[in-house]
């Protein structure tokens, strides 16, 4: 028993000591930031400041909860279609799931442009056709769009995980019991998959948020997200002291979005008492 | 025919030698340092700021290589974005850099805070090259730091087909007719500089009242952009994409080239001009081999390459009077005959900067402040509250049912 935990603590030492490096010193630098000013002084200074980033705030988590919601729309019947399919097609739409993301991310953010732009190639095409144009580029939709293209896999990979591991057994057994094809869904299948909706949520909607590529070239620079402004601190204005401070902020925000999501899928056993 | 042969032979050795003597450069055997070769220079420039490619046409071939090849040193070539990011850069420290390209008013800056070192010129015997217009401009008076790289001045470019009648004026990025159809710079810096011309400030004030009035006039301006960018102006000026944006004369030309409907203007409120310098970091671990890139690049030979490739104005004289440049030097938009109402950037104070900073941010934020967003919170929140409390209810009908 005691050589049990002197092994296990011997093999988990590098993890511990990976988190420490990589998680906990990082965070502890920027809490140092973000209560200090450029002299080094403990300030509340930043802090106060915040007021003015509130709407920027709101605005970019608004943004990342939209986009994760229309991925969750979006990857959850082709997850479920996946897992049901053969073992060929299910290698297959793997394969065109992940595809893309062979691909730089910068690249295919950039050939959105190409694509949205007034003289683009939607609109260039609608033109071809006699339609007219649609303004596309520079709008809150395209921001919205290159954040569920680009995330898009994060949201499908843990639908499809756990929705591949599913026991078959159990949805027969409600078949069998007169549950329609409704109830199957939202009594079995839905309560059974929300792990991996926490899942693709939590991957989504994190870097959604705190993107600043997005938002930049499909906005236009006019869609300040906080992941622009926080950039903007540590390339142009050299003042780490505000980055800090409103990646800590972002980073809180983060934390209480996801408490509030971790309500809705807290597993309570179909009010079974464990 | 073994005749035929040796003289084909012959022929094709000495062609082979004038492709090659067709880079001549000045005092070779200045290149020539043993105890270097194998030794690597890390080379910090600008994007698209150097003539990297072959092309015979413009006199360009790639500057790098050719370095590389004369002296046996190993180039490490990067890009910075802006001076800000330079400067952000050189400041941590966490990075190494023998040569550096940074602009005017962030050379004071580097002197100041002391990250770069001084230059000895008479290392460099090619610094006579450099015209006397360039030479202790108010940024290095004495000729110590840097040695004039590429000069260059803001302007308005504007599409022929796009905007009715030629400009003369900033305020036509503030016309609501071509509202979507404008662009501005990215960077607090220069967008500040359009603000304040048009309010017949200077770029350099310490007003921060000024400054505000500045950023009130960028938010103003704000509902008619079509995006804040850098680099992307090219793709969007070329393609017609949009119609107006203020940029650099010399990155101009180039535009102009691939797209023949751009046209140029120096707004008659005054615009930037810039000298982009060669400096050598303090912590740089091959001076030597710096110095032997900085007189490199003052050859006519590799100044010509480098000024066909930017695009830029050249503070070389040799080069400015060469017939290869004369097409350059031709150019009325590089080389305007009127005179242009120019201002240089200084270096501000900490204060200053700060604030335009934050005025920046402010900017930047600005927008789209509508209610719609608050009401969408307001509805979501609802809607989450409602489905918590519905399953609380839920989930303690299902337990009355144990209780009991």
């Amino acid at each position: 028993m005691y050589k049990d935990n002197m092994l296990k603590k011997i093999v988990s030492a590098p993890y511990y000591l990976w988190a420490a490096i990589f998680v906990v010193v990082p965070l502890a630098v920027v809490i140092y930031y973000a209560f200090t000013n450029s002299s080094g002084d403990f300030t509340l200074d930043y802090i106060k400041t915040l007021g003015n980033y509130r709407y920027i705030f709101l605005r970019s988590i608004w943004y990342g909860f939209l986009a994760t919601v229309i991925s969750l729309v979006i990857a959850y019947p082709l997850a479920y279609i996946m897992a049901n399919s053969s073992a060929s097609v299910q290698r297959i739409t793997m394969m065109l799931v992940m595809l893309p993301m062979w691909m730089n991310f910068l690249i295919r953010t950039y050939s959105w442009m190409t694509i949205l732009e007034d003289t683009g190639i939607i609109n260039s095409l609608l033109q071809r056709l006699g339609l007219s144009p649609v303004h596309m580029i520079n709008t809150s939709g395209a921001v919205i769009l290159g954040m569920v293209y680009n995330y898009l896999p994060y949201m499908i990979l843990p639908l499809y995980t756990v929705m591949s591991k599913m026991d078959r057994s159990l949805i027969e057994a409600a078949e069998d019991l007169g549950a329609g094809k409704f109830t199957v869904l939202s009594k079995v299948i839905l309560p059974l998959s929300l792990p991996g909706i926490a899942s693709g949520f939590t991957m989504v909607f994190v870097p959604s948020v705190s993107t600043f590529y997005i938002s930049k070239k499909l906005g236009g620079g006019t869609f300040a997200m906080i992941g622009d402004v926080i950039e903007m601190q540590f390339q142009t204005s050299y003042n780490y002291n505000l980055g800090a401070t409103l990646s800590l902020v972002l980073m809180v925000l983060i934390i209480l979005c996801m408490a509030v999501m971790n309500r809705f899928t807290d597993d309570d056993n179909g009010g079974i008492p464990a | 025919m073994k005749k035929l042969v040796s003289v084909l032979a012959a022929s094709v050795i000495a062609a082979v030698c004038v492709s090659f003597s067709a880079f001549a450069f000045d005092n070779e055997e200045y290149y020539d340092v043993p105890e270097l070769k194998g030794t690597t220079l890390n080379v910090y420039n600008w994007g698209e700021y150097i003539s990297d490619e072959e092309d015979e046409e413009y006199y360009m071939f790639d500057v790098n290589s050719a370095f590389e090849e004369l002296t046996g040193i190993k180039i490490n070539y990067t890009n910075f974005a802006s001076n800000e990011d330079l400067y952000a850069k050189l400041k941590s420290g966490g990075s190494s850099y023998d040569i550096i390209i940074p602009s005017d008013y962030m050379i004071s800056r580097f002197i100041a805070e002391g990250l770069i070192q001084k230059i000895d010129m008479n290392n460099i015997p090619n610094y006579k090259n450099v015209s006397d217009k360039y030479r202790g401009l108010y940024y290095d008076e004495n000729e110590e730091y840097s040695v004039p790289y590429c000069v260059n001045t803001v302007g308005l470019i504007y599409n022929k087909t796009m905007v009715d009648e030629k400009p003369t004026s900033w305020s036509v990025l503030w016309d609501p007719k071509y509202a979507g159809k404008i662009l501005m710079f990215d960077n607090p810096r220069d967008s500040f500089a359009v603000s304040q011309k048009l309010l017949g400030q200077s770029f350099n004030t310490n007003d921060l009242t000024e400054w505000r009035l500045a950023a009130d006039e960028l938010i103003a301006q704000k509902p008619l952009l079509q995006g804040y960018v850098m680099d992307e102006v090219y793709n969007k000026m070329e393609s017609g994409e949009a119609a107006l944006a203020p940029y650099y004369a010399g990155d101009f030309v180039c535009m102009q080239e691939i797209n023949p409907d751009l046209d140029f203007v120096y707004p008659k409120e005054g615009v930037n001009r810039f000298v982009d310098a060669v400096c050598i970091p303090s912590n740089t671990q091959n001076v030597r081999a710096a110095e032997m890139y900085i007189n490199f690049l003052l050859d006519p030979e590799v100044a010509l390459a480098n000024a066909y490739a930017t695009g830029y104005e050249t503070p070389n004289k040799v080069v400015f009077e060469m017939e290869e440049y004369a097409d350059m030097a031709n150019n009325k938009y590089l080389y305007p005959d009127e005179e242009i109402n120019t201002e240089y950037f200084y270096d501000l104070d900490d204060a200053t900067r700060n604030a335009m900073n934050t005025l920046w941010n402010e900017v930047k934020a600005n927008g789209d402040n509508s209610k719609a967003l608050y009401i969408a919170y307001a509805v979501t929140g609802a809607l989450i509250a409602a489905f918590l409390i519905y399953k609380a209810a839920v989930k303690k009908y299902r337990e009355s049912f144990y209780d009991a």
